[in-house]
């Protein structure tokens, strides 16, 4: 059991944080070009020209093309039809038609979201090269620049969000499954009737945990910065601080849990429903700011929110603690209310 | 003397079952108590609020003069307890297994080892061995070894011989007998007849009443009826057979043999031997025996 521990959440680290990616690298273009000339032949080639488009293919009808994007050959289908450049040449405007199968909504927007962009790059080129000259560019450039992940990295992102999940794993599962464990197996009656109290059982069944994940924790962080280059701008005791009373509040659930029921199966129910939810509304993989306000809501009594939040805002910003003492006391009293509760909940009589 | 253990009308039911009904029993300071009854009986239900595991119903219970309800915290110190499942922590050592129970009582083996020498030095020659591969008897040495630890004034087993080979049995019961010398009070619960003349005095109980309490011996002589031991060829038929008989009293199996007891007295087995051979039973064997303790309860549960 003990390399599974440690193996575990190296193989997730190395797994998720490369393959947990909103970007898109390969999508395949089926060409319907009905026009062919010079500049429906200038199009096609600006979407050959990015590494994330593959031409698979050129058909002569939007059906044939439909086919191949049913039978899922296909991610988008290019269609230019009949008349594009003597449209352009005669009215100054003409049509393209972009399809793009949405079956997998984010994905579809983003394919959409590049569709467009290379569109509109061609635009511009043709506006400039046909009314001549610079002047007729537009008036200002936008031009964007992402605080404090400049490249928009991804992994830069993801891996804090992954580490909390780890750590989360381990608080939350380890220890819910183990005081019910001892009433499975009957070691329990024996440590009921001893004069132990309550909160030394509890203690006793916490700290191992406490430990084995903050170990995790630096373990990861190390993985981290070696492979990834994670950042680590703010203060590596300030991460651990906030770990370790997150610890509290996740294993005081799991506890909890453990002591609510008479299985571990229902205690592993129990658990995964939590951490699923917890998991899904955290902002680790979709934005916060994307839910409906009601949903942001509820991510007032969701701990691992707080501690991805914090976890970026410390490693990626820097941020000192005087930045994240609100969701730094949310937690701490959160910590205070799980533990009290599994304290309170174990029962040595029944 | 006060009692070391003191129950009066405990009663303990979970929902519409009643587990024990109406209880009450002294036990006195260094006596080998035994609990004798079937599965389902109340055994169980009645160490576990013994040893302040269960709230009882209504009634009261003592252990050395503390109820179980209001003082369990300062019976939990001088109590040892052994519950009829193996529950001991199965990935730990032997040895590890006994310094953890030594410590969550605050003593150390060595402080007690006196105590447990005896049973401990069984298995110390496993102490490096995993509790879980142990085998059935050793375990149960193990077990009282970690329950007598902390030098526990009362000690309960609850069915601390069953599942474990005859020869390990022996020997717990001998163990037992040597801890009662020392003076520590202990109550036993076990569903084998056989071991009950081993205790000093034992309570019959069925359905979650006591049916008597006393000494063994004293059991079987409260057992006024001949009984005859009657065998013949054809088991099976015997029985339907004898109890198709107006003038038997109570047939039941022991092993190869009817135990009977009849209506009125008799003098001989003729008239039994007369029905039988009626029957066409062949090989017939019918002469009188004594009562033992399972002849008893029989009666009893009537």
């Amino acid at each position: 059991m003990l390399p599974v521990i440690f193996v575990m959440p190296v193989l997730q680290l190395l797994v998720l944080a490369f393959a947990v990616t909103f970007e898109i690298r390969n999508i395949n273009l089926v060409v319907v070009d009905q026009d062919h000339t010079m500049m429906s032949r200038a199009l096609i080639s600006k979407f050959k020209a990015p590494t994330f488009y593959t031409i698979k293919g050129y058909s002569q009808t939007y059906d044939l093309a439909a086919e191949q994007l049913k039978v899922g050959k296909a991610h988008q289908v290019l269609v230019i039809p009949e008349g594009f450049e003597k449209d352009l040449v005669k009215d100054t405007k003409s049509k393209v038609q972009l399809v793009t199968n949405a079956i997998d909504g984010s994905a579809a927007a983003i394919m959409n979201a590049y569709g467009m962009n290379i569109i509109m790059d061609y635009n511009q080129d043709l506006v400039v090269e046909t009314m001549g000259g610079e002047e007729f560019s537009q008036p200002f450039k936008i031009s964007y620049s992402y605080w404090f992940n400049p490249q928009l990295n991804y992994t830069t992102y993801m891996v804090p969000g992954i580490l909390a999940l780890l750590v989360t794993i381990i608080g939350l599962f380890l220890s819910s499954m183990n005081v019910v464990r001892e009433k499975e197996i009957g070691t329990i009656e024996q440590i009921n009737v001893s004069p132990i109290k309550k909160y030394q059982f509890v203690a006793g069944k916490l700290l191992p945990f406490w430990f084995i994940a903050l170990f995790e924790l630096a373990f990861g962080l190390t993985l981290a910065h070696i492979i990834f280059d994670i950042p680590m701008i703010g203060s590596l005791w300030l991460v651990f601080g906030v770990a370790s009373v997150y610890l509290f509040a996740t294993l005081g659930i799991g506890l909890f849990i453990s002591t609510l029921v008479n299985t571990q199966q229902q205690a592993m129910f129990l658990a995964w429903f939590f951490a699923v939810v917890f998991i899904m509304m955290s902002g680790l993989f979709t934005p916060v700011e994307s839910m409906p306000g009601w949903a942001q809501q509820l991510n007032l009594i969701n701990p691992i929110a707080y501690f991805i939040r914090m976890l970026r805002m410390i490693l990626l910003k820097g941020s000192q603690f005087s930045d994240i003492s609100r969701p730094f006391f949310s937690v701490v009293i959160y910590a205070v209310i799980a533990l009290t509760l599994a304290v309170w909940r174990y029962r040595k009589v029944s | 003397m006060s009692p070391s253990v003191k129950v009066e009308h405990l009663f303990k039911s979970f929902g519409n079952t009643v587990a024990l009904d109406d209880i009450t029993f002294e036990v006195q300071p260094g006596e080998l108590f035994g609990f004798i009854g079937p599965d389902g009986s109340g055994k169980t239900t009645l160490f576990r609020i013994l040893t302040t595991l269960l709230i009882p119903g209504s009634g009261s219970a003592e252990i050395e003069g503390l109820d179980v309800v209001k003082d369990f915290r300062k019976i939990r110190d001088f109590l040892g307890y052994m519950p009829g499942r193996f529950s001991l922590y199965q990935d730990l050592t032997v040895e590890e297994n006994l310094k953890f129970f030594a410590g969550i009582f605050k003593t150390t083996p060595e402080a007690n080892y006196e105590l447990v020498k005896e049973i401990y030095s069984q298995i110390e020659p496993f102490k490096n061995r995993r509790a879980g591969k142990l085998s059935g008897g050793m375990k149960q040495k193990l077990a009282l070894s970690c329950a007598l630890i902390h030098k526990p004034k009362v000690l309960i087993l609850d069915e601390p011989t069953t599942g474990v080979d005859a020869v390990s049995r022996r020997e717990f019961w001998e163990m037992l007998a040597r801890l009662k010398k020392i003076g520590i009070t202990i109550l036993v619960s076990t569903p084998y007849m056989d071991e009950a003349s081993r205790c000093d005095r034992v309570a019959l109980i069925q359905g979650g009443k006591l049916l008597s309490i006393d000494a063994p011996g004293k059991v079987i002589l409260g057992f006024d009826q001949p009984l005859w031991a009657v065998k013949t060829d054809n088991i099976y038929n015997l029985l339907t057979d004898l109890r198709r008989f107006e003038a038997t009293r109570t047939v039941f199996l022991f092993g190869q043999y009817a135990h009977v007891t009849m209506k009125g007295k008799l003098v001989s087995g003729d008239p039994i031997t007369q029905y039988l051979e009626s029957k066409g039973h062949k090989q017939i064997e019918v002469h009188k025996t004594e009562p033992t303790i399972e002849d008893c309860f029989m009666e009893l549960m009537k």
